[in-house]
């Protein structure tokens, strides 16, 4: 395959709250390359969401970066201070966030969003950047009409492509798409991820598509990596992921997405509770839920091994 | 028409009951607050002279009468005549020793929202760091400071000790600019007259200081509270992803997000602003509508109280007026 583009080696992060050290990731190793789509999915609270704004260094107070390389076209991120993460932010990786309803300023207009981001980043006049937003706004499917409209004239569904094009706007290297579709109705959902999949290809942009939704992730996504208590426990191509996937974990959540063709279908669920990662079990951290748990999985915590080729699992019954 | 221009019109409109009530409001205050003629004629005086004044005040007319005359006087811009001193024109009494007020309320006002501005962005950047407790402790210091002891201190050090400004009047004698506007900064700018300009400046700054210490705490609270809650919103958060400059998102997208609140204490803080500028004022010989009022309470001058009232009234019911409109003007959602 391609050229790696990205490569997150032994990343951890942890949020040092009054109550305790929460580690949201820990030990998190993945890597993707040039113009594919990693779906990262994982229940809540599984720190997806935290490995994606980890990627740009922008977690929120208390968290922070602990230890680990974010290496994103042979630089370290974790090197680099707050300037030069400005020169990859929105430039190079950008991001689409969950909620468009809150991610726009209600005091700025639509155009001049698109306007500012590319003017902060190349140098054009004016009157090149609004050209360049206009057709960023054809593209994503907003009349140029709308350009000096407020967000609170637009639905969430448009917001949410005024977030694609301003993601879209300096032509980056990677797009970190956080659960964009999961605060929009399912018809808007269903536009919204046609429009990023044409785009990704137009654009030729990688993506990580992080969502709790694994039917979502199955639409878009060339590889998967299902995350478990903030770490990696699968990592592979799609087909094989959703045929032979080989962690418990993956088997249960997969068994649990309802089947619209069979009726009478007893909705299934994975028994036990995520783990509070303040106090994560020892050893395998999914031991607890996990029916194949045998004694050396309260003990050890279990490599990350490739398996097949690309196909990389945490469990221990695979040596 | 424009969605602003709309607003603007509706909000104009709903002023007119707004001053109606205050109006009515004064007069009630007016009559229940003692009688002016037994205070123009003192306790003793014969029954005939009372009655004289009392229809030459119109006082004798049925309370509605009286009413109605107040209001139609104050349509045509009346506010009555002055009870001592050769009965001058009310209105011309105050146009005269207002300009003194505008002068101090304006620069005391800007140095306020000045510091208040950016104490409290300072704060909120620095958020639970040392810098920003001290800040806090300024907020909250300054609000319970007292105008006249702050005039004091600066006094004794900036004028006393140090020489470096004069501690009272508004400028020196014998260098008042043309009369233009009455404001001497502005008068002086006009005629460029320097000399003036620079004695005026010079008798302004420590007045304005005194006035807008106090008055900027409360907006370094504010601003530290509402910068607070702006950058923790998901909007700021997006800004940074876009890799945008950090004086951009605090300056132009935090500040101005924060800025509805601040305006609002702005319009609220304008009363304040005029009381406090009438202690400010008499701690600083300033020959303004402080001073002025002051002496005509002391004097019972009953008609020149009321239309000074009035005239302040007004003056708050506009300035809210106008920050409605800016609030619309700033942010959009308001206009619909």
């Amino acid at each position: 395959m391609g050229e790696s583009i990205l490569e997150v080696k032994g990343l951890k992060v942890y949020y040092y709250t009054r109550e305790g050290v929460v580690r949201a990731v820990d030990n998190v190793d993945f890597f993707m390359e040039k113009g594919e789509t990693v779906g990262l999915v994982g229940e809540s609270g599984s720190g997806k969401s935290t490995l994606g704004f980890s990627i740009l260094k922008l977690i929120p107070p208390p968290g922070k970066i602990v230890d680990g390389k974010i290496i994103f076209d042979g630089i370290d991120l974790t090197e680099l201070d707050e300037k030069e993460m400005r020169e990859i932010r929105g430039k190079r990786i950008s991001m689409v966030f969950q909620d468009p309803m809150t991610s726009l300023n209600p005091l700025m207009k639509i155009g001049d969003h698109l306007v500012e981001t590319i003017m902060t980043h190349e140098e054009v006049t004016r009157e090149e950047a609004e050209e360049r937003a206009l057709a960023l706004l054809r593209d994503v499917g907003i009349m140029p009409d709308r350009f000096h409209d407020y967000p609170h004239q637009f639905s969430g569904g448009m917001r949410q492509r005024v977030m694609i094009a301003l993601a879209l706007a300096l032509n980056p290297d990677i797009v970190i798409a956080d659960e964009p579709t999961s605060a929009l109705d399912v018809i808007v959902q269903f536009q919204i991820l046609d429009l990023m999949e044409r785009l990704k290809k137009q654009y030729n942009v990688g993506m990580i598509f992080i969502s709790h939704d694994i039917s979502v992730v199955a639409e878009i996504s060339d590889k998967i990596a299902l995350m478990y208590a903030g770490q990696i426990v699968e990592y592979a191509n799609a087909i094989p992921f959703f045929e032979e996937h080989l962690h418990p974990y993956a088997e249960l959540l997969l068994q649990s997405v309802p089947n619209i063709e069979l009726s009478d279908q007893k909705l299934k669920y994975i028994p036990g509770l995520p783990p509070d990662l303040l106090h994560p079990p020892s050893g395998c951290r999914f031991h607890p839920r996990c029916p194949y748990a045998e004694s050396i999985c309260k003990e050890k915590d279990p490599p990350l091994l490739e398996i097949n080729t690309g196909h990389f699992v945490k469990c221990f019954r695979y040596k | 028409m424009t969605s602003l221009r709309i607003y603007v019109v509706r909000r104009i409109l709903l002023a007119i009951p707004t001053i109606l009530i205050l109006l009515t409001i004064v007069f009630v205050v007016m009559r229940v607050a003692g009688d002016p003629v037994s205070a123009i004629l003192g306790g003793h005086a014969p029954a005939e002279q009372i009655e004289r004044i009392k229809e030459q005040l119109g006082l004798n007319k049925p309370l509605y009468v009286q009413y109605l005359e107040y209001l139609w006087q104050l349509f045509h811009g009346d506010l009555g005549r002055s009870m001592i001193w050769g009965r001058r024109p009310v209105l011309v009494e105050i146009l005269e020793h207002f300009p003194a007020t505008l002068e101090l309320s304006i620069s005391a006002f800007i140095v306020s929202i000045f510091i208040g501005i950016i104490t409290g962005v300072h704060s909120a950047r620095n958020y639970n760091k040392p810098t920003d407790h001290m800040l806090r402790l300024y907020g909250i210091v300054t609000y319970a400071l007292f105008i006249p002891w702050i005039g004091l201190i600066l006094q004794l050090i900036f004028g006393v000790y140090l020489g470096w400004l004069p501690t009272s009047g508004r400028i020196d004698t014998l260098m008042e600019p043309k009369h233009i506007t009455g404001l001497y900064v502005l008068d002086s700018i006009l005629t460029l007259n320097i000399p003036s300009l620079i004695s005026a400046i010079r008798h302004l700054i420590l007045p304005s200081i005194t006035l807008g210490i106090y008055l900027s705490g409360i907006y370094t609270r504010l601003t530290r509270s509402n910068m607070l809650e702006i950058l923790r919103k998901d909007f700021i958060t997006a800004a940074k992803a876009r890799g945008l400059p950090e004086d951009t998102i605090i300056y132009k997208h935090a500040l101005k997000n924060a800025f509805i609140p601040i305006l609002t204490m702005m319009g609220l803080q304008f009363a304040l602003l005029l009381a406090g500028a009438v202690l400010t004022e008499t701690t600083f010989s300033w020959p303004g509508m402080g001073t002025f009022l002051a002496e005509r309470i002391f004097y019972r001058d009953y008609t020149t109280v009321q239309g000074t009232i009035v005239f302040f009234a007004l003056l708050v019911v506009s300035v809210s007026l106008i920050i409605d409109i800016l609030y619309a003007y700033i942010d959009p959602r308001i206009r619909y």
